[in-house]
């Protein structure tokens, strides 16, 4: 984690420097990331039969060769940077929030419910109401784990995933009963989907013909939004104060549980607020597996965007067009697309474990840059 | 259906009940026996539901394709001791934050046995699974003979691992060596003990443990392998550890508990109990984290738990 950022951040502003080799260095262990896993890719498309080199060409081609894959992968980019600045929130405070596929679900469900419920309501209420309504659902699925944490010290990596499967379990059940689409109960389908929401709920599509929406152009000012938030503000201080140092927070008064059980419950809304940008921006309504593993791939896009909400822009474009990808490779050489959510489990577990390669590599840098200052202050005392 | 209100019909209920019980229990023992040994040794493993599925498949690929049930264990250990070995080296040689590698490994596991069973299987296939041993003249007893004395081996397996980890764990020099590097690494360090080796080890017998709860799912409970069969139960091993206060004992109590409201759910879905099957399916999950609440033993937590050791860091 850099350390030397809440000193920057109290400082006073001067021009700002880019520091390439800090930059690099910070850099080189998510491209080796990167690297080994879609190395490891290779191998295993090979021993699955398949041709490695066809399987990422029709990736690549699938998702830049043409229109419809590129605005699919900022489709698929949107939700995993609404869900990744939570998880950027939650752990600038050290907490890991594991639960945003349950805090999607019930930004979802409510949504559907809400927009459903006040469908006579005009857009320009109805549209607002609709995320706050969301952002709050998911912010409370949120709220739950981290009460628990700050006040009964319970691991908040369990209970959120056991909140994930309470929320699928609470989605199934509304969508075979309450929220079933009474279109499908009359013609006798039954499907597992919702009613289609209200029309002047639907967020406007960005270019026509395609599912882009712009929930696309929110997430990306809220991620701007979260980054001040976190910089700029009195109560982002603390929330990353908290997470570098808890004890010294504590003696400088901060109240460590009240912000780790907040930084959770902001990342649960912003889950959330992805939760609603797929029903009202993508599906229109809701259906069984709404949240298409985002709640994960957004946690491997926070990691790869360096835990940083601007980091986070390209991560989640980047990992949006691997999902794409997969999909495109799927139909092209019928390999599954499970590959792809193979690859992303072990893109988190070398990004992790390249940190300490990074922390060493910074201090051995440090050490040369202090010995050169030494060795010209001597010159200049001799 | 049973009469379920007549005395003979509700004792059939009851030893049903219970003989499910002790049966559901096994991937959740041996998955959090497993996980105590690496939490005791001060390394948290969330990887364990993604071991499990990619040993639980092994398991039942190599039982599908040979017809041997103990290869697809060994197969299903196998996996686990690599899985393990990938953990270990992740979270004790490169020091990762180990919340996070151990999601990573699980989002790895959740992918692989998904595009294995895609590729390799493709449709829902099953297997003959390890069959029920009675055990002489315990198992002829009434009612507590089918109850704990006609199960599968790997049942038996599970609960004798029990006692074989309390006395690894308090009665050997390897388990205060275990005991010691999770408590303070630095000054087991200065004793000599190599606190990676310990790591790597109890990692690994958990990882192989946990390979076995795959199995015991996939050849021994349900005979067959299904995307994401395991449904986060190597997540709620991971809450029965905490819950248990990490000793063994406290675990198997854990475990009986949630697999008899596991079994007592099944039955009452079986009895056609009004009670919607959606609500009966969360149980679990809830009760986890009551149990995490509850978990009152927190000060018997393995002190250097989560912490990398580094030498000359502490």
């Amino acid at each position: 984690m850099p350390t030397d950022e809440a000193v920057t951040a109290s400082r006073p502003r001067r021009k700002p420097t880019i520091d390439w080799g800090a930059a690099a260095i910070q850099a080189a262990p998510l491209v080796l990331a990167m690297g080994a896993a879609l190395l490891i890719g290779a191998v295993m498309l090979a021993l699955l039969g398949a041709n490695s080199f066809a399987a990422y060409a029709s990736m690549l081609t699938g998702v830049f060769g043409n229109m419809s894959g590129f605005t699919q992968s900022l489709v698929k980019a949107t939700p995993l940077l609404l869900v990744g600045m939570g998880i950027c929130i939650a752990f600038r405070a050290s907490v890991i929030n594991i639960g945003a596929e349950g805090q999607i679900i019930l930004g979802a469900l409510m949504a559907t419910w809400f927009s459903l419920q006040f469908r006579a309501w005009p857009g320009w209420l109805l549209l607002p109401a609709t995320l706050l309504m969301g952002f709050l659902a998911g912010a409370a699925w949120g709220f739950v784990p981290g009460f628990l944490k700050a006040r009964l010290g319970v691991n908040e990596i369990l209970s959120t995933v056991m909140m994930n499967a309470i929320a699928m379990q609470l989605m199934n059940l509304l969508l075979r009963g309450p929220l079933m689409d009474p279109a499908g109960v009359t013609a006798g389908t039954f499907l597992h989907q919702s009613e289609r929401l209200p029309e002047q709920v639907w967020l406007p599509r960005l270019i026509p013909q395609t599912l882009l929406h712009a929930g696309a152009i929110l997430a990306v000012i809220l991620a701007v939004a979260v980054y001040i938030f976190l910089w700029r503000t009195t109560i982002g201080y603390r929330i990353r104060a908290v997470g570098l140092n808890p004890d010294a927070s504590r003696y400088a008064g901060i109240r460590v549980p009240f912000y780790q059980a907040l930084s959770l419950t902001l990342a649960g809304g912003f889950a959330g607020l992805a939760g609603v940008c797929e029903v009202i921006g993508v599906q229109r309504r809701l259906l069984e597996g709404i949240t298409s593993g985002y709640g994960f791939s957004g946690i491997v896009a926070a990691l790869f965007g360096g835990l940083h909400p601007i980091g986070l822009i390209p991560a989640s474009w980047l990992f949006g067009s691997l999902l794409v990808g997969a999909d495109k490779m799927q139909r092209a050489v019928q390999v599954p697309s499970a590959l792809v959510d193979t690859l992303q489990g072990l893109i988190v577990l070398f990004v992790v474990g390249s940190a300490l390669l990074s922390r060493r590599w910074a201090a051995q840098r440090q050490a040369r840059q202090a010995a050169t200052v030494q060795a010209k202050t001597a010159e200049v005392n001799a | 259906m049973t009469d379920i209100y007549s005395t003979a019909g509700l004792i059939g209920i009851i030893v049903g009940v219970l003989t499910s019980a002790i049966r559901l229990a096994t991937p959740y023992l041996y998955a959090a026996i497993g996980e105590a040994f690496a939490q005791t040794s001060g390394v948290l493993n969330l990887g364990v539901d993604g071991i499990m599925l990619v040993s639980g498949f092994a398991a039942f690929y190599v039982a599908l394709q040979t017809g041997n049930l103990w290869l697809g264990l060994l197969a299903a250990i196998a996996v686990g001791l690599l899985m393990g070995l990938l953990m270990s080296f992740i979270s004790v040689t490169l020091k990762a934050e180990q919340g996070i590698s151990g999601i990573g490994l699980y989002i790895f596991g959740l992918g692989l046995s998904s595009l294995l069973f895609k590729v390799m299987v493709g449709t829902v296939k099953t297997v003959v699974g390890f069959p029920p041993v009675k055990i002489p003249l315990l198992g002829d007893i009434p009612l507590v003979g089918p109850i704990f004395f006609q199960q599968s081996l790997l049942v038996y397996g599970a609960f004798l691992s029990v006692p074989a980890a309390t006395w690894v764990i308090n009665q050997t020099t390897l388990g205060l060596k275990i005991r010691a590097v999770g408590q303070n690494a630095a000054a087991a360090d200065s004793l000599g003990v190599d606190v990676n080796r310990i790591r790597y080890f109890s990692v690994c017998l958990g990882a192989m443990l946990a390979g076995i709860a795959g199995a015991s799912l996939s050849i021994s409970l349900l005979n067959l392998f299904q995307e994401n069969m395991t449904a986060g139960m190597g997540f709620i091993a991971v809450a029965l550890v905490y819950f248990g206060g990490w000793r063994p004992l406290g675990i198997m109590w854990g475990a009986l508990l949630f697999s008899t409201v596991n079994a007592f759910q099944l039955w009452m879905q079986v009895l056609g109990v009004k009670i919607s099957s959606d609500v009966a399916v969360m149980l679990p999950y809830l009760l986890t984290i009551a149990a995490l609440v509850f978990a009152v033993n927190r000060a018997r937590q393995p002190a250097a738990l989560n912490v990398p050791f580094e030498r000359g860091t502490s």
